[in-house]
């Protein structure tokens, strides 16, 4: 591996905002062949590299070559040029236009002075073929689901040129499944002699496809490994410059309470609008209640159906030994729960509005509109809550769509315990977030936990569910597979389950 | 496959069929409606209003709207019609009045643009400016009796022994081809689409959106000022009330014509059916005989509420279609 040819170089690299030293003397080096992870919590500097690196932002210093030669990144058009192509996080194509337009706009092949889609059709055909997808390329681009359009995306980047390419968290809306497809189509290219730069918050992505590591924090360098030879926990030492011991502490908290089991919600045989099958599930007072099973296996469907977004159509649902009927949101709320949905941007912040009115949102609701909640009042419980969920913002005036990933979700971690919810629902509450952060909220979960509120946790990863949960139950296909508690739970019997399909 | 094709254009094929179901409803109650004439009179009525939708539909398309169309057309009549009569050469009026067109079309997507300002008000004080204009020329109508202007105003194209179009819809019919090979087959028109899908991938994909969306509205004050002269054949004369909320006619075409308000998506055949439509319904009108003609608004009105919540249903069983497709993967 390590006779390699280089191929891109990056030396000395320093960036300046107003305030902020976004990248201090930073060097990065990829080689041809090899898929590069570049890590690092939130603000460590890795989007900034990036951003260098395609001509988006401009550097202050530092010098980049591209197979030895120096070069001079002025735009991201100007980087597609020199064989530099970016697939960004958040899909950037047109939904409206076709597969193949996606693909080619902007350089479509021309006949006569007219576009020649025939062209187009065939060659997006054979460029997505080289990626393991089959598809018809004549049908929009939104007829797809996500997985597909980020082929596309990756197939559009490559066929403008072939030399770094850079996946940037490509992985957050893809399941397990289509991961392992993405990462074919990573190794093939590698062998094809590609360089790849990959950023993502999955650590364990990171060590089942790259090669090298780079780890940054706080705009500085911390180091460049090699994967094979760096274990995890020293890895997330690395990124977060502490010790594990943070996390190891959340391990002991968990298991001081572990006893005392009384009911909060049950439900029997339930079926939903959202394809739930026959769910039987119990919430007791003051447990973790995680549940696992792949993207699309019925874990956010449960906790929609429990909240009343999902009507039910079958089975019964009760609360407190009192059986519901006709479950709404402002049913749930008033009942006593709280939901914080998975998609933060669309299903939780309002971007326009300022932290306190976040806040405050589902408190008014809960309390109807006629009895409005003073500004001075306001002001205090956020003020409050700023303080106890460590909430980094100048003010409670400030807008939320102003703070970063982490922060606004506690701002809507806020939003609930402000209503004072006997249950709380997480749907995802640590996506996209640096690990310092991950295990700030991780650690707020188990200590509400212990003052008697029911949480059920809703997670990805894996290792972040096993280290909350005191009990997990298994979806998979919109049906419970079975649950697990205490030492019968770990990675390997869930995957077996989720794998088997069948039943513990 | 073949059902992809028919759902892209489904509402394309609505807004054809119920074109063709308004003519045939038309011929068999009304004596000497069914007649080669009757349907191209359709183009020769209208063939102003073609123009001007082709144009606004590129603006739709990329996401904006333009309600300046209708004093541009009313400004276009009375300028050409004052210098006219100072005995200008007829063809460099017309020329200057194309020239004004993309000129002021050029401007008002220059601010929409670099100012951020939204289409609807940088348009609406373009639309009072050319309204104001026209009185400051003069407050009465005035004649246009320049012979070229009369010759191409009456001569008559025949078709058959009894069918004839003018020479505007030959004009108009051109605009519709040039304006659908530009839609489909130009990187200009491709780029309209991208930017009205999603404008901040188009700019990520490198596209060049400033001048696309500069461009869009260049070309709409283009085919308002070509409709304008169109129209001046039609009418022989310059008025400054004339076509007051023919900017909504264009836009109410170009929306039964599938063109949706929110960008992306739109064909400029769509929008010409979308003005014949409007166009029939105002012949079945008169050769009822005893109705007002405001009855076409009325039923301009049901249509484009019709229309609207097809699109609506279109989009959502999409959206189904969708889900199922995620769910299942």
């Amino acid at each position: 591996m390590e006779n390699k040819e280089i191929l891109l170089t990056m030396r000395k690299i320093s960036k300046t905002f107003p305030g902020v030293k976004a990248l201090n003397n930073v060097d990065f080096t990829l080689r041809k062949g090899e898929i590069h992870a570049l890590l690092g919590e939130n603000g460590a500097g890795k989007s900034t590299l990036i951003k260098v690196l395609t001509g988006v932002e401009s550097m202050d210093g530092g010098q980049v070559t591209l197979e030895g030669k120096p070069i001079h990144v002025k735009s991201s058009q100007h980087a597609q040029t020199l064989g530099i192509s970016t697939v960004y996080q958040e899909i950037n194509l047109c939904g409206n236009l076709s597969v193949a337009e996606n693909i080619f706009i902007g350089r479509e092949p021309m006949a006569y002075g007219m576009i020649d889609w025939k062209m187009i059709n065939k060659r997006a055909k054979e460029l997505l073929n080289n990626l393991n997808v089959d598809i018809d390329v004549t049908k929009t681009l939104d007829s797809y689901p996500v997985a597909i359009q980020q082929m596309v995306a990756i197939a559009r980047a490559l066929d403008i040129s072939a030399k770094v390419l850079i996946l940037d968290e490509p992985t957050s809306s893809l399941d397990a499944a289509e991961c392992k497809e993405l990462f074919t189509v990573m190794r093939k290219l590698c062998n094809e002699g590609m360089g790849i730069i990959f950023v993502t918050h999955f650590l364990d992505q990171v060590y089942e496809v790259s090669d090298r590591i780079t780890v940054l924090r706080n705009g500085e360098l911390v180091g460049e490994y090699e994967a094979k030879s760096l274990p995890k926990v020293e890895l997330i030492g690395k990124m977060i410059g502490k010790d594990y011991e943070q996390l190891q502490q959340i391990e002991s908290a968990k298991k001081a309470h572990m006893e005392n089991k009384e009911s909060y919600l049950t439900c029997k045989n339930l079926t939903t609008e959202g394809n739930l099958k026959n769910l039987d599930l119990e919430v007791n007072k003051g447990e973790v209640l995680g549940l696992a099973g792949l993207l699309g296996s019925g874990r956010t469907e449960t906790v929609r159906a429990l909240f009343g977004a999902d009507k039910i159509l079958g089975g019964e649902l009760s609360v407190k030994n009192t059986r519901i009927r006709n479950n709404k949101p402002i049913t749930a709320i008033r009942k006593g729960m709280g939901y914080c949905s998975e998609d933060r941007k669309s299903e939780g912040i309002v971007g326009e509005l300022t932290i306190r009115e976040n806040i405050i949102l589902a408190l008014q609701a809960k309390k109807g509109m006629f009895r409005f909640i003073g500004k001075k009042e306001q002001t205090k419980i956020s003020q409050q809550y700023i303080k106890l969920l460590d909430i980094k913002t100048p003010g409670c005036e400030q807008q939320i769509k102003n703070l970063s990933g982490g922060n606004q979700q506690k701002v809507l971690l806020a939003r609930w315990l402000a209503t004072n919810p006997e249950l709380l629902m997480l749907d995802e509450p640590t996506r996209g977030i640096d690990v310092g952060t991950k295990a700030e909220i991780q650690k707020i979960v188990l200590e509400l936990a212990e003052k008697g509120m029911s949480i059920i946790f809703i997670s990805s990863e894996m290792d972040e569910m096993l280290r909350c949960c005191e009990r997990m139950v298994v979806l998979n296909d919109k049906k419970k597979l079975g649950e697990l508690s205490g030492n019968e739970k770990n990675e390997q019997v869930i995957m077996e389950m989720i794998a088997g399909g069948k039943s513990v | 496959m073949k059902k992809g094709i028919l759902s892209k254009n489904f509402q394309l094929f609505v807004t054809i069929v119920l074109f063709l179901v308004l003519f045939l409803a038309g011929s068999l109650r009304y004596r000497g409606f069914f007649s080669a004439q009757v349907f191209l009179n359709l183009f020769i009525d209208n063939a102003y209003l073609i123009i001007i939708a082709v144009g606004l539909t590129f603006v739709l398309i990329s996401g904006g709207i333009d309600i300046s169309v209708a004093s541009v057309v009313a400004f276009v009549g009375m300028l050409s019609a004052y210098l006219l009569q100072n005995g200008w050469n007829p063809y460099v009026v017309m020329l200057l009045m194309l020239l004004i067109g993309s000129t002021g079309g050029f401007l008002m997507g220059y601010i929409i643009h670099y100012f951020k300002i939204q289409p609807f008000i940088a348009t609406l004080a373009g639309q009072f400016l050319y309204r104001g204009a026209c009185f400051i020329i003069s407050t009465t109508s005035i004649i246009i009796d320049n012979p070229v202007y009369t010759t191409i105003a009456n001569y008559q194209i025949k078709l058959a022994p009894k069918a004839y179009i003018s020479i505007s819809v030959v004009i108009a019919l051109l605009v519709v081809i040039a304006g659908t090979i530009m839609a489909r087959f130009s990187k200009f028109g491709r780029a309209v689409y991208a930017v009205g899908g999603n404008e901040q991938s188009a700019n990520l994909m490198g596209l060049p959106v400033g001048r696309i969306k500069v461009l869009v509205y260049v070309l709409s004050g283009f085919c308002a000022a070509l409709g304008g002269i169109v129209f001046s054949f039609y009418t022989l004369s310059g008025y400054g009330l004339q076509n007051i909320g023919l900017e909504m006619d264009a836009i109410a075409s170009s929306v039964i014509g599938g063109t949706l308000l929110t960008g992306g998506v739109g064909s400029v055949v769509g929008s010409m059916f979308g003005v014949l439509i409007q166009g029939i319904i105002q012949t079945i009108i008169i050769f009822q005989g005893n109705l007002s003609s405001w009855w076409t608004k009325v039923a301009v009105a049901s249509l484009l509420c019709l229309f609207i919540v097809l699109q609506r249903i279109i989009s959502a069983n999409r959206d189904k279609f969708k889900r199922k497709m995620l769910n299942n993967a």
